[in-house]
């Protein structure tokens, strides 16, 4: 069955028919030409599709684009804007990638946990649950970062390098 | 005499990557994310059975659904031509050698229609039941039969080595030696997961093959799939710039290309084909269990007297690879008398492949793990004993080292890892109801280099020069790091530079794998850097003519030196651990590793690699295992919610050092091998350290807490 | 994954009706745990119907101080809620340690409830399943039994439900409310989910078409203290081997009251009531919980493969219990 959907992806409108088999990974990569989220296990157990959606962030794989209709999506192409986000030059500098494959979905992951943070969301790390203001130590960014796999494992550059951002 | 005639500039720089910009954004093009005109996808069957035959394939409901264009089975694929790897001989009969194994696809319109009526096609089989476990015990094991595909041994193992060696009299001066350890260690399936899926996208054009795949080199992609399709080399080009890890799992191209190739030839459109996560697992190869049996003797000084380590490992009955664990038993310690043994347990399951260290990151857990064991037996500190036990020449060749600053490592290592402040009794230490621990081991990996390799340089009139050299970036740094050399080889700045790589319409490449990578290819590079500057020297003048000038270095041979000079980067790790003393929960709180890689060209790229490497150690001494049911000889937990591998906070402290030792012989810039020395060890400091812990010696890897709750 | 349609519900009654109607309808919310089954073909619905705005995505106060949460609200909502955290933080812990930031943002309480189990042969077509096919056999009893139940199970099948969220609700006393083609009902939490028996393929006592509105809090006690404690193998991003959510009261150094559920043991969250009779009245020391938890897993029925489960289950009990005595001190 193919409907007719709208998005918004990176500030530009979109109009596209779907099968509604299809995800919101598979429309961007397959049908809208931004491959800048990836498919890494199609199974929300990797992090690689990561997305902002609708400010949030949520994994590309697993949501049906007919459900999503209208909805405003951010990749890390759409986080650049003109010039390189201070993830993504925190990211350069601290060489907090290898192969970078997850690279796009950990720097919309940390986006939207920068924010989740702001907000005081707590996390599992969380020294006070009731605390209102979150100090985004080591621990706490990695607690809130593991739902993003990198086999590279360069885990121990992305933390520094979120932490540079998250602490500015 | 040093070889060494690098004129640093540019190498040492922690350059951020080149290609950085591309990647933090998403926009650097993997295999699957070439843009094409109307392309189509392809679903592949897998078999369901583990042995037998397929005896019927009813495609009739999957060819009736719209948007399929093809059903492909052994029924009606194109003949191959016999290629040597009978893995790559997809489609060509009816028999089933493992679970998963390909014997069909679908190709449709869209993806979903794709997956979808390959779920239609119905496939009967005679079936045998399935022997799929590696046990010691088994009558059938068998000495490897010539399994190299790399190294000029032309020995029985992958590598080239020989199967077995012997020295002196093993079993008499076992008897004899005053302190013994007899111990078996094991370490299961892993597989290698690099988070970009093996992808294949294949064009046909005028009799022409593009094949836009994920692999560790172009040129032996290349060949191998030129070679099954019967066409000439020249008629195929593989185009891989960007590669989203490997891990020794996109060496070889593995049965998807041919199959994606064969797809396009019958319904002349472009195919796009990506494995899924759980496909990986039966299909692009995986670390070979093993069973390792170390026996060591020791004379009172605290010297080994004899080292055996013999070796069962699994391979597939489809192809018998085999891989070189115990070699490094043959060149890390002196010791008198020593022997080394390789058997396999040919079984129904996928063929293996190289992951990360092969050979090493087993065979150094297990002698790493029991030569703590015999320093606790002989009561010596572990870094002691292994001080001396250091050899002066390569114990079974007699070579000398081209550079081996081991014995450095140890000591910088075991100061930086606050070492001498260690209490050696066993679960001694608390903080709260954690269990604290430290464990150390040593790291080994041999630094070759590849023949085959071609680059060539061009300067136009303005002064730049383009590089260009089929050589793969897996995220180690490649682009960068070449760059770097080249611009000193050259003496100009790296803006004047730039390279090329990742495309058979260049010059020819060996693999990136091995840690030869920038040894072969910057080698080649440096060759034909010395070249250019010499014609333009005595040809124009030392000037760039108007036209341009373009020079080529072709390195056939690997390097001379290797015969006279056993080459190995080496390293020392050291291991914090907590073990919840309530739960068996660990914590690895510290990773401290001191390496001798020789000159590092860009310590950025080379710290993530080694502490990359590290961190996979880890994930393989404590969270991976893929478990095979023996009952059906698949793996059962085939996906990253089951498959554990180390995520964000899994890592604590984890820092990688290196000496300044240029080596002299390795290659013009002194560098050895750095992409798999930081795995190697890693597991058997971990073990080391939850022993000291908790006073229980685990030696069936992973650790998992099972092993030490109580 | 089989083509379906899809269609958005504007009416609970009206999504009820379609449900009972049409054997191959389900229901859609976050779509976490039905799409990637809807991929393996593990379930084949032909029409989604989705129902993210059927139910309410607020939590709202009731009138004896507990909370409503509605079915709609996503797991990192409820579980960032001030609320929920300073009242009932066993429920914000437990949220907080399943699954990752992206998902948590997707699922809703109502869809962490009937998530499906992890069960590597339930997740795998070309390998027998009851829950999947009844009667087709099981898989996992004779198979790789880690993730395995150790209480509850039956010869037809050996699954743990995997939800974290779902043990610390059981510990809580939760009540779940339930839209039907009957009218709406209430039910105990510790009621929803089944043990297999002999009819695995059924995870919960939900009738077909019932659609899960909210879920009610019973007013917290001031006195009793609560936490989570899961244990797996890997830090974070991974299911539980063994959770534990307890609340803990003690006065004069006896334990008044105790709420304990177990995760990873069961086809349910398993409410450990036997635990807790024991516990009552006696002495809050460290043997009265080995004993308390010992009495737990006498039930106990573990496989070869998952046998590690049961000390390690009276380990974390115990170590759960006195870290809540610590903290009450």
């Amino acid at each position: 069955m193919d409907l007719e959907i709208e998005l918004r992806v990176d500030g530009t409108e979109h109009r596209l028919t779907v099968d509604t088999r299809t995800t919101l990974l598979d429309a961007l990569r397959e049908q809208l030409g931004n491959t800048s989220p990836k498919k890494g296990c199609d199974h929300g157990q990797c992090g690689a599709c990561t997305l902002l959606l609708d400010g949030r962030r949520v994994l590309g794989c697993l949501a049906p684009a007919v459900a999503h209709q209208g909805a405003d999506i951010v990749t890390a192409a759409g986080l650049a804007d003109g010039e390189l986000h201070p993830l993504q030059q925190s990211f350069i500098a601290h060489d907090a990638f290898q192969c970078g494959y997850c690279t796009p979905g950990q720097i919309v992951s940390a986006a939207g946990m920068l924010q989740e943070a702001g907000a005081g969301w707590p996390s599992a790390a969380a020294k006070d649950l009731g605390a209102t203001d979150v100090v985004l130590d080591d621990e706490e960014i990695a607690e809130r970062m593991s739902g993003n796999l990198c086999r590279c494992a360069a885990y121990a550059n992305i933390v520094p390098a979120i932490a540079e951002v998250a602490h500015r | 005499m040093s070889h060494v005639t690098a004129r640093p500039h540019a190498i040492g720089l922690p350059m951020d990557r080149v290609d950085g910009a591309q990647k933090v954004t998403g926009t650097a093009t993997y295999a699957y994310e070439w843009p094409l005109d109307q392309p189509v996808y392809l679903y592949p069957l897998q078999s369901t059975i583990a042995s037998g035959r397929v005896t019927g394939v009813d495609s009739a409901l999957a060819e009736a659904e719209p948007g399929v264009l093809a059903v492909l089975s052994h029924l009606n694929a194109p003949t191959l031509t016999r290629p040597d790897d009978p893995e790559l001989a997809v489609l060509q009969s009816a028999e089933v050698a493992w679970r998963g194994q390909f014997i069909g696809a679908v190709v449709a319109e869209s993806l979903e229609t794709a997956r979808r009526a390959a779920g239609l096609v119905r496939v009967d089989y005679e079936s045998r039941p399935p022997d799929v476990v590696l046990r010691a015990d088994r009558d059938d094991l068998c000495s490897p039969v010539h399994a190299a595909a790399f190294g000029t041994g032309g020995g029985e193992l992958q590598d080239g080595s020989p199967a077995d060696s012997l020295l002196g009299d093993v079993d008499t001066a076992l008897a004899a030696s005053p302190t013994m350890v007899d111990t078996t260690y094991s370490t299961p399936m892993y597989h290698n997961n690099p988070m970009e899926p093996h992808t294949a996208v294949v064009t046909w054009l005028n009799g022409e093959l593009l094949v836009r795949c994920s692999t560790q080199g172009v040129s032996m992609s290349q060949a191998l799939i030129s070679g099954v399709l019967g066409l000439e080399p020249g008629r195929v080009r593989v185009v891989s710039p960007h590669v989203g890890g490997a891990f020794g799992s996109k060496v070889y191209p593995h049965a998807y290309a041919v199959l994606a190739a064969m797809a396009a030839r019958i319904v002349r459109r472009p195919v796009k084909f990506t494995l899924t996560r759980q496909q990986m697992f039966a299909l692009v190869g995986y670390r070979p269990a093993s069973i390792q049996r170390i026996r060591l003797g020791a004379g009172r000084d605290g010297r080994l007297t004899a080292l055996a380590h013999d070796v069962i490992e699994q391979t597939a009955k489809a192809k018998g690879y085999a891989e070189q664990v115990a070699v490094c038993s043959r060149m890390m310690y002196a010791a008198p008398h020593r022997r080394t043994t390789h058997r396999l347990a040919p079984l129904d399951i996928p063929v293996p492949t190289i992951m990360r260290a092969p050979g090493e990151a087993q065979g150094m857990y297990a002698l790493e793990s029991a030569m703590d064991e015999m320093a606790i037996a002989c009561g010596l500190d572990p870094v002691e004993f292994r001080l001396r036990n250091e050899p002066e020449v390569h114990p079974e060749s007699g070579l000398p080292f081209s550079s081996r600053h081991l014995t450095d490592c140890l000591r910088e290592g075991a100061r930086r890892a606050g070492w001498e402040h260690r209490d050696p009794a066993p679960r001694a230490h608390r903080a709260g109801r954690w269990l604290v621990g430290t464990g150390m081991a040593v790291s080994t990996y041999p630094s070759p280099r590849f023949p085959g390799n071609t680059a060539t340089i061009r300067v136009g009139p303005d002064g730049r020069y383009t590089v260009r050299i089929a050589a793969a970036d897996l995220g180690t740094g490649t682009w960068t790091a070449l760059t770097q050399i080249a611009a000193d080889a050259l003496s100009v700045p790296v803006g004047q530079v730039e390279m090329r790589i990742g495309d058979t319409a260049l010059p020819a490449a060996s693999v990136a794998g091995f840690s030869a990578g920038i040894n072969s290819w910057g080698t080649a590079i440096w060759e034909a850097a010395d070249r250019l500057r010499a014609r333009l020297r005595a040809e124009h003048g030392g000037i760039a003519p108007p036209e341009g000038l373009e020079v080529s270095a072709e390195m056939a041979g690997g390097n001379p030196e290797a015969e006279r000079y056993a080459m190995h980067s080496f390293g020392a790790q050291f291991a914090e651990v907590r073990v919840d003393e309530d739960t068996g929960e660990l914590r690895v709180t510290r990773l401290l590793g001191m390496f001798d890689v020789g000159r590092v060209i860009n310590p950025k790229t080379a710290r993530s690699q080694l502490i990359g490497g590290m961190t996979q150690g880890m994930s393989m001494a404590l969270y991976e295992h893929s478990v095979l049911d023996p009952r059906f000889g698949h793996v059962v937990n085939h996906d990253f919610a089951q498959y554990h591998i180390a995520s964000h906070a899994d890592v604590h402290a984890i820092e990688a050092h290196w000496l300044d030792e240029p080596d002299p012989h390795t290659n013009p810039m002194g560098a050895k091998g750095l992409g798999e020395v930081g795995i190697v060890g890693t597991a058997a400091a971990i073990g080391n350290a939850v022993h000291h812990a908790t006073g229980v010696r685990v030696r069936e890897l992973p650790i998992t807490l099972d092993k030490l709750v109580s | 994954m089989r083509p379906f349609r899809y269609e958005r519900a504007d009416e609970v009654s009206a999504a009820v009706t379609t449900l009972v109607r049409d054997p191959e309808a389900a229901y859609l919310a976050g779509g976490t745990n039905l799409v990637d089954l809807m991929r393996l073909e593990v379930v084949t619905p032909e029409l989604l119907i989705d129902i993210r705005r059927l139910t309410s995505d607020r939590i709202e106060e009731l009138p004896d101080g507990g909370l409503r949460i509605g079915a709609a609200v996503p797991n990192s909502d409820l579980a960032a809620d001030p609320r929920v955290r300073r009242r009932y933080p066993v429920l914000s812990q437990a949220l907080l340690s399943g699954a990752s930031g992206q998902l948590r943002n997707l699922a809703t309480t109502g869809g962490n409830l009937l998530q499906r189990t992890r069960c590597p042969y339930f997740q795998d077509i070309t390998t027998a399943c009851n829950k999947r096919t009844p009667g087709a056999g099981c898989s996992a009893m004779e198979g790789y039994q880690r993730d395995m139940a150790i209480l509850g199970a039956s010869p037809t099948c050996v699954a743990t439900h995997p939800s974290d969220m779902a043990v610390a609700l059981a510990a809580l006393d939760a009540v779940v409310t339930v839209a039907g083609p009957a009218s709406e009902r209430r039910i105990r939490l510790t009621e929803l989910h089944r043990l297999p028996e002999a009819d695995p393929e059924r995870d919960t006592v939900l009738a077909r078409g019932e659609l899960i509105t909210g879920v009610e809090l019973p007013p917290p006690h001031s006195a009793l203290r609560s936490r989570y404690r899961k244990v797996r193998d890997r830090a974070s991003y991974a299911f539980a081997l063994i959770s534990v959510a307890a609340a803990l009261e003690v006065t004069d150094g006896a334990v008044r009251d105790a709420r304990i559920a177990l995760g990873g043991v069961a086809h349910k969250p398993w409410r450990a009531t036997t635990a807790e009779a024991t516990l009552r009245g006696a002495p809050a020391t460290r043997e009265s919980f080995l004993d308390a938890a010992a009495a737990e897993l006498s039930a106990a029925r573990p496989l070869p493969g998952n046998a590690f489960k049961v000390p390690l289950a009276r380990n974390t009990m115990v170590a759960t219990l006195l870290e809540l005595l610590e903290e009450a001190r």
